[in-house]
């Protein structure tokens, strides 16, 4: 499931560090490399993993391959919380109709 | 670190009520049980009542009609008429989790005299995935989100929806 993938590649420690080096901007992999103590293919390896959950998008500019954050990132946990949201706020508008209608029956609105 | 940050996107939702601010707030957080959707509860009971404490740190909290309770999050912000802050605190193992902290902010804007325009954001979803390690089973159990997924289809086509 698309929501589990996106989970479990955060999950790792380093994958996270990966990602969270990102939240700057896009970043070439050696940059991201520079900054953390693990080797440049290793970082290579984690936004391969990223990337394929859906997490960071690839970009290429000449000979460099630049990662970025991808905003649609987390899609089906998203998707999830959009419909759960949906139905809390028909419900809730829901109820403030009803309890205008009985309103009109009897007390005053405040 | 620059100043611009950037993240997975939040969840955003919003709803016209025929209502002024204050009695829009007052249903959505002080009358939270009359609206809030059976369905949405991690009880393993039937939900009976979900409450959110009138202040900042209170509870917000369901409970079921076996007596059983379970945790959401907590107030982050209560600032009636015009804005709600509300800790969510339930994790993609569909467990309550102190140490996750998501944001639902609700604000409740004034568009005439008895029209309110409530807009709910649900941020620092990537939060979630820090929580993840101890998610990763769950996630296909019959408990996890799968479960709950699928209870939700089973709802909006039941309501026609």
């Amino acid at each position: 499931m698309a929501y589990g993938n996106a989970l479990t590649a955060l999950a790792d420690p380093t994958r996270r560090r990966v990602f969270e080096e990102l939240r700057s901007g896009p970043k070439p992999v050696g940059e991201i490399a520079s900054v953390l103590p693990v080797s440049r293919p290793a970082v290579s390896q984690h936004l391969k993993v990223l990337k394929g959950a859906g997490l960071v998008r690839e970009e290429t500019q000449g000979t460099r391959h630049v990662y970025s954050i991808d905003p649609k990132g987390l899609g089906a946990i998203r998707r999830w919380l959009d419909q759960f949201w949906t139905e809390a706020l028909d419900a809730f508008a829901a109820e403030i109709e009803r309890d205008s209608q009985e309103g009109k029956e009897g007390k005053d609105k405040p | 670190m620059t100043a611009q940050h950037i993240t997975p996107a939040p969840v955003r939702k919003s709803v016209v009520v025929n209502a002024n601010a204050a009695r829009a707030f007052d249903v959505f957080a002080n009358n939270i049980s009359r609206w809030w959707p059976a369905s949405h509860t991690i009880l393993k009971a039937p939900l009976k009542e979900t409450f959110i404490e009138p202040f900042v740190n209170g509870r917000w909290y369901q409970v079921g009609q076996d007596g059983s309770e379970c945790d959401n999050g907590k107030v982050l912000a209560w600032e009636p008429p015009h804005r709600l802050l509300l800790a969510w605190q339930i994790n993609p193992d569909w467990q309550y989790d102190p140490d996750l902290v998501t944001e639902v902010e609700v604000k409740f804007i004034a568009e005439g005299e008895r029209k309110t325009r409530v807009e709910l954001e649900h941020r620092h979803l990537e939060r979630m995935g820090a929580k993840a390690d101890t998610a990763r089973a769950a996630v296909d159990s019959p408990n996890g989100w799968g479960a709950i997924l699928e209870s939700f289809r089973q709802v909006v086509e039941q309501g026609g929806k």
